[in-house]
Order: C-alpha cells, then structure tokens, then sequence
C-alpha cells in the first residue's frame, strides 16, 4: 500500500505506540501504521517522513528493531524518504532505552529526534507535535536553498 | 495464528488439563515476552559484589543501616510477587501461553528476593542481616503495602489482581530502586547496582506484560465494569501512594533524600498507569527526576537525546546511506 504520510510508525498489539500517535491528532492520512504481522505487504512511502519505532528491552541491542520495521527500510525506496527517527521505550532498559531507533538513526544517516516512554505524557505529545512541525519547516527551506 | 483475546482456558488447573502447543500461539504476545524474558535470565553469582566490599566500607553506619532496610523491602516485595502475585494470576490467564509465562515471571521474582541475600551476605554480618529483616517486619508503613496488596492477591477478582500486580511491579518497587541507583551515580555500591539494574529491567517487562493482559482482558468487559476497574485502579495507586510517601518518609528523612524520593515515585507512578493503558496522573512539574539518578537508570534519557530542544541551527537533512538487505539482518 502506498502511502503519503509524514508520520509512519510501528506498533505492536500492546498499542503503546498507536496511543501515542493517536495523541498528536494529526490531520487523516498523516500518519501510516506499519503492518502488524511480516507476512503482510508492507508500506510504500511516497514522501519524506519520520519513523516511530519501539524498543522492548532486548539484552545488547541485538534484535531489538522490529521485523515489521526491517522489511519496510529493505525497501530501497522506503529508506531514501526517512528523514528522522522517534524512539519508544522503557528507560528502564538501561543503555538499551530506545535502541532500536539508536541502530536505525546510525544505520540511515538521519537524526533520532527524540524519545519517549510507553504511551509517552501529555508533555511528550506536545514537544513531538512541535518539534515535528518546526523539523519539517527546516527541513522544507533547507531543501529549497 | 489470530490475536484475538480468548475465553479463560483453565478455571482450574486441576480440573482440565491440555498439552501446551506453542506453535499454535492465540496471542503473539506471549511468544514474544516468553523469548525476551528466557534471553534476559540473569542470576546473581555472575555479578562480582564482592567488588563492592571496599565501597561499602565508605558508607556511614546510617547509610548502610538505610541500604539495608531497602533492600529487605524489596526482598519483601520480590518474595510476595514470587510466590503469591504471579502466581495468583494463573487460574484467570486467557491463554495456556500466558500461564507459562507467569510460570517464568514468579520464578525470576524468586531470583530477584534471592539477590538481595546474596548481597548482603557479602557485604553484611549476620547481626546486621537480621536486625534489618526485624525492621522490615516491624515498619508499620512497609507491611501496609504488602497487606494491601495481598488482600487483592487472595480475592476472586482477576482484574484486579492484574491492576495490582502492575502497579506492584511498577510503582512500589520504586522508592527501594531509587537508592542504588543514588549510589551509583556517586561511583558507590556499582556492582550492587548492576543487580538492581537486571532486576528494573525484568520488572519492566512483568508491568508491561501483566499490564497487556489486563488490557485484552479488559476488552471483553462491560462499559460499567471499566468504568468501576479505572476508577478501582487510581483509586488503589493512590492508596498505596500515601502509604508510599510515609515510607519513604521513613527510610529517608533521616539522609534528606525524601524529595528527591518522592520525584522518582511520582514518574514510576506514571509508568505504572501507562502499563495499565491509563493516561498519566502526576504533572510533569513533580515528575522531574534528578537527572543524576535518572542517568544512573539509563544514559541516553537525558535532554542531550533531544534533538527538539536543541537549537536550529543543529538541524541537518537527513540522508539515507546505501545499504543492502543483509545489513538489515540484526
């Protein structure tokens, strides 16, 4: 499925993520939520975006991104359109905190913008929200310069 | 394979009994737990505390008392949730899955309460090791919590066990957690607090997990049954909060810690209702951890990770590097 979503992320069946993006209510079609399963197709992103992704406490790093997420960035086109990443997570993880989007920032060249944990707090919300719009301001007249 | 939440399959584990078919999962969830639990085993002879011997000599006589008292807190909380809590759970799990999950769960708790003596066996005699397991079993606030919550153990409600487990594993271990994790900010007891480490970890997987399965439990409720759980939930957080500040007023008065205490339990308090699906309840101007201890939890939840904050003129493009399939193969 294609999509034009500035906002594309990945949420388990927990939803703590969905919730999340919920929260930012943003405009409909903004935002794309990745197949759950692997077996599905997945997205084709068809202009620049930022990916929200969780992280549940691997040991190390190791598997810690989603294989949903793996199959989407396979996708070459997919990966050229990332422009930055949202991490998810349990700071109660230690270094582990948000890996997953530490390994896809270095892994694509683009920024980890921020982080939050589980469902993420009103604050959360609200510095996402803008920092999201004031990132793709620069981002649109960096481009244009 | 479906996600759906289904019917309790044992009401009773004696009456009925089937085979447990892992490759037939009704909820994903409980693959994928069981996995990132079984690779997360730890146990506490594989951490040299006895490097900490000379450490703890540094300690004054009422910092070492504080520890102690700490850490048979949480000896208590890890024993009740080893052998009560998460066992408990069991007979209302929707899914054969999730009763093996548990299994694992109450197990690792076990390991958690068993930690805790082994540090003190290196670091502490007997005498101590005794006359702080007294104090635990005569602090009037401590047992409160640990009543509190095993009158909900013992009940027939299984919603309610599940609140109460989470909000167990994920608020009231909390003012015990916050003083390792001040000791290690300050270079103290860092082998001590590697354990701890190991054990926040786990406990965020039992509160996320336990917290999931209240969720999807909650699914097949009445509008007025969740309405009475949420409400049931703030409720009982709050009274166990109360129970907690005085607690803590207990073991840290007497070191001038108790506001910094009380900062950590409002934030975990917060997670705690997260896990349960419920928005956050304390405001972000008494959720401001020190960032001290915030640090020794995890290095990278400072405001240096927060591009947002930055100034603009720290903005790039981001551009995507070449890769190849198998870099994607972590």
């Amino acid at each position: 499925m294609r999509t034009a979503a500035q906002l594309i992320y990945f949420s388990s069946v927990s939803n703590n993520t969905h919730r999340f993006v919920e929260k930012l209510r943003l405009p409909q079609g903004q935002a794309a939520r990745l197949p759950l399963h692997t077996s599905d197709d997945t997205l084709e992103a068809t202009e620049p975006f930022v990916l929200i992704l969780p992280t549940y406490g691997a040991n190390g790093g190791k598997g810690s991104v989603p294989k949903q997420v793996i199959k989407f960035l396979n996708v070459e086109s997919n990966r050229k359109l990332l422009r930055g990443v949202i991490g998810a997570g349990n700071t109660n993880f230690h270094e582990s905190y948000c890996i997953a989007g530490d390994i896809v920032a270095a892994k694509c060249g683009v920024p980890h913008l921020y982080r939050f944990e589980l469902m993420g707090t009103t604050e959360d919300v609200s510095r996402v929200h803008k920092g999201l719009e004031e990132f793709w301001k620069q981002q649109s007249s960096l481009s244009a310069a | 394979m479906t996600t759906s939440a289904e019917a309790p399959t044992s009401s009773s584990l004696l009456s009925h009994v089937e085979a447990i078919n892992w490759n037939r999962l009704q909820d994903e969830k409980d693959g994928e737990v069981w996995n990132r639990l079984v690779n997360n085993f730890w146990l506490p002879e594989k951490v040299p505390v006895s490097n900490d011997v000379q450490s703890w000599a540094t300690l004054t006589e009422e910092e070492k008392v504080l520890t102690m008292r700490v850490f048979t807190g949480l000896t208590l909380l890890d024993t009740i949730q080893g052998t009560v809590g998460a066992v408990a759970l069991i007979p209302h799990s929707l899914t054969q899955h999730e009763e093996a999950v548990l299994t694992n769960i109450a197990f690792m708790e076990s390991v958690h309460a068993k930690s805790y003596s082994s540090i003190f066996s290196t670091l502490c005699s007997t005498k101590e090791i005794d006359e702080a397991f007294r104090w635990s079993k005569e602090n009037p606030n401590l047992q409160r919590k640990a009543q509190i919550v095993m009158d909900y153990y013992h009940g027939g409600d299984g919603l309610k066990k599940r609140v109460a487990s989470t909000i167990l594993e994920s608020f009231l271990f909390y003012s015990g957690f916050y003083l390792p994790m001040h000791w290690s900010s300050r270079a103290k007891l860092t082998n001590t607090a590697d354990i701890i480490r190991l054990i926040i970890r786990d406990e965020a997987v039992h509160g996320y997990y336990i917290g999931y399965k209240y969720q999807r439990a909650l699914e097949q409720e009445t509008p007025e049954r969740r309405e009475e759980l949420k409400a049931y939930t703030y409720d009982l957080l709050f009274e166990l909060y109360e129970n907690e500040i005085q607690y803590t007023a207990d073991l840290y008065d007497g070191v001038g810690l108790t506001e910094d205490v009380k900062k950590f339990l409002h934030y975990n308090a917060n997670k705690a209702l997260m896990n349960l699906g419920y928005e956050a309840m304390f405001p972000s101007e008494v959720t401001n951890v020190n960032p001290a201890i915030l640090s020794a939890l995890s290095p990278n939840a400072d405001e240096n990770h927060d591009f947002f904050s930055g100034s603009g003129s720290s903005y790039v493009i981001g551009k995507a590097v070449e890769t190849e399939d198998d870099d994607w193969d972590f």
